[in-house]
């Protein structure tokens, strides 16, 4: 059979400039991370949860060295004011300046709102992460101890464990941690079920490598994208269980000053007529639930645009 | 289906077990003993006290005589009464508790699956982007700062509702609004999104096709389906509203469960702790149980999970 095609070379001409790059790839490869910032960008909601966020950190940083007050330093003659050009939130009722208190509280209720889930983030990747990959009867064991833990509802946990420790910073964070880790480790674990069968997991181990290997580095990286929604909704959760233990008086001691506290102080002014005492840290613990709990639903969606709604 | 009720049955067994364990190991933790602030207390008043209340013995002793006395519903006596038992003070909160509860979890399920069957209904009009706003700030808002700006404006402002007692219905108004938002808000959520799920299901597309009014679809096709989820939050949801009652009743100072349990932290009133305590967990893990039941009996996919495991 002779082909019928036949070839010459004036067939053919060399590539002309313009064409050379048609098949060039010219955005840069778009990671996994950068993909998610692109869809968070398109959320308004959690962009300004974002930002409150950031505003929040700001001035939690610098807030308690604007005005020239300090947080505990009491002036009986200055007490009750109202907000004004002194006292930018005005004073409580110790003569105490507002302003300057609730940014310091900002700082005592993030830093226990981020410790607690930071603690909650390690215990869980360890025990979610274990169970899920021995499975078998030591996930059995391991899960069924979690969920009589949390058979206690956590704020009844929290308050009767704040009972026996003594009040302050840590003590918090630790009782906020003893049964806070549980839902992280659940869903560690029926993540890491879900991915331990996938080929490259069989591959790790099929080469000899051990647990905590293949732990962290195919299967946590994995499962980062819940986890991180899932530490972002810890942290109001766990800045609304301090205000809650302050406003029971388990909380933190006079005369540091967190929301919760505040709130609780603030409480008998709203008889005599001093609002402003309780609403200045009451929208502040509003304001911080609302900025993370939209930030926490933004990246669930941006992680995962199937589940958008 | 009976074996797997008697099995859940067991398992709630346990778990209150575990539950009373843990907490009365914590309440013995607390340092210092509960007669130690009355200072001037002759020697031998101490001793007959300690005697009294058993306190003398050793812990294991201690344990399983509580375990006995509570299987005969008997949780005890108060260290800080000396007419009333925490039986005493259990039966006269619980109704004014259930009271308020019943009528909470009644507003929030009801109104929260109002607002979510409307926003889905009326995806991304005014209608839904109202709902989910109301959702948001739900969510955002602590029930106790819920309770002081009701306090501060509907009954210090405009005198609109009484606080401050339990005689009459009005009374029980703003502690309800206040102890329902959190669940309502996460209702709404939950019901809007599992109906925008009913509502692209094949078989509503055929509904519509056979002729079948819209209400009719709404009421008997979509609702009916996109209920699920909502039943088996419930049991949280639950727990979210019983830990919540604990300062929304210490707030509008109303005699139930949840100010007792708070007075006892005040006063240090361990059997009254205890005693609450494990009364809570006695309720929400029965609750638990019915509901656990329910969501198998409503969807037979479920039971025949359960009773495979």
């Amino acid at each position: 059979m002779e082909s019928n095609v036949h070839l010459t070379k004036d067939l053919f001409v060399p590539i002309q400039d313009h064409l050379k790059d048609v098949e060039k790839i010219n955005s840069p490869t778009v990671s996994f991370w950068r993909d998610v910032w692109r869809r968070l960008k398109e959320n308004k909601l959690a962009m300004a949860g974002l930002m409150v966020t950031l505003l929040l950190l700001l001035l939690a940083a610098i807030g308690p060295y604007l005005n020239g007050y300090s947080y505990y330093e009491q002036d009986f003659t200055q007490k009750n004011l109202t907000p004004n050009a002194e006292h930018w939130f005005g004073t409580d009722q110790a003569g105490r300046d507002i302003f300057t208190r609730a940014w310091y509280g900002a700082r005592i209720s993030l830093f226990i709102g981020f410790m607690a889930a930071m603690i909650d983030f390690i215990i869980g990747i360890f025990y979610g992460g274990i169970a899920g990959l021995k499975g078998g009867r030591a996930d059995n064991v391991m899960m069924r101890i979690s969920e009589i833990l949390y058979s206690i509802p956590y704020l009844l946990m929290v308050i009767l464990i704040m009972i026996v420790l003594e009040r302050g910073i840590w003590p918090i964070i630790i009782a906020m941690s003893i049964t806070g880790w549980i839902p992280m480790a659940r869903l560690v674990r029926g993540q890491v079920m879900q991915l331990k069968e996938q080929d490259f997991v069989q591959a790790a181990n099929a080469m000899g490598s051990n647990t905590l290997w293949v732990l962290r580095k195919h299967l946590v990286p994995n499962t980062m994208g819940p986890i991180l929604v899932n530490v972002t909704l810890t942290v109001p959760n766990a800045i609304f269980a301090e205000a809650t233990l302050s406003f029971l008086g388990l909380g933190i001691p006079a005369p540091e000053a967190s929301w919760g506290t505040m709130v609780s102080d603030a409480l008998g002014s709203i008889l005599i007529g001093n609002f402003y005492q309780l609403a200045i840290p009451a929208i502040l613990i509003s304001l911080t639930m609302f900025a993370f709990n939209v930030l926490g639903d933004g990246l669930r969606d941006a992680l995962d645009p199937k589940l958008r709604k | 289906m009976l074996k797997y009720i008697f099995k859940r049955f067991l398992w709630s067994i346990l778990t209150l077990w575990a539950v009373i364990t843990v907490t009365f190991m914590i309440m013995h933790f607390i340092p210092g003993d509960p007669f130690a602030r009355e200072g001037t207390m002759p020697e031998a008043v101490y001793k007959n006290l300690n005697e009294h209340y058993h306190l003398d013995q050793p812990l294991f002793i201690q344990y399983t005589r509580y375990l006995t006395s509570l299987i005969q519903f008997d949780f005890g006596p108060s260290l800080k009464s000396n007419t009333m038992t925490v039986n005493d003070f259990i039966k006269q909160g619980f109704p004014v508790s259930l009271h308020l509860g019943t009528q909470a979890i009644l507003l929030a399920v009801v109104l929260g699956m109002i607002l979510g069957v409307v926003a889905a209904y009326n995806r991304n009009k005014w209608q839904d982007y109202l709902s989910m706003i109301l959702a948001i700030v739900g969510i955002s808002v602590p029930s106790f700062i819920m309770a002081t700006f009701l306090i501060n404006f509907f009954a210090v402002k405009w005198g609109i509702f009484p606080v401050a007692t339990w005689k009459s219905w009005a009374h029980t108004v703003l502690p309800t609004i206040a102890l329902s938002m959190m669940p309502m808000a996460f209702i709404a959520r939950l019901m809007r999104s599992s109906m925008l799920e009913v509502l692209s299901q094949d078989y509503m597309i055929t509904a519509k096709a056979k002729g079948l009014k819209g209400k009719f679809i709404l009421i008997h096709y979509a609702i009916k389906n996109a209920i699920l989820p909502v039943v088996t939050v419930l049991g949280i949801l639950t727990a979210n509203l019983i830990t919540g009652s604990f300062i929304i009743e210490s707030i509008f100072g109303i005699p139930g469960i949840g100010e007792l349990f708070v007075k006892g932290i005040f006063n240090r009133d361990y059997p009254v702790i205890l005693g609450s305590t494990v009364f809570y967990s006695m309720i929400l893990i029965f609750l638990i149980f019915i509901i656990d039941i329910a969501y198998t009996w409503l969807d037979p996919r479920i039971k025949v999970i359960g009773e495979n495991n």
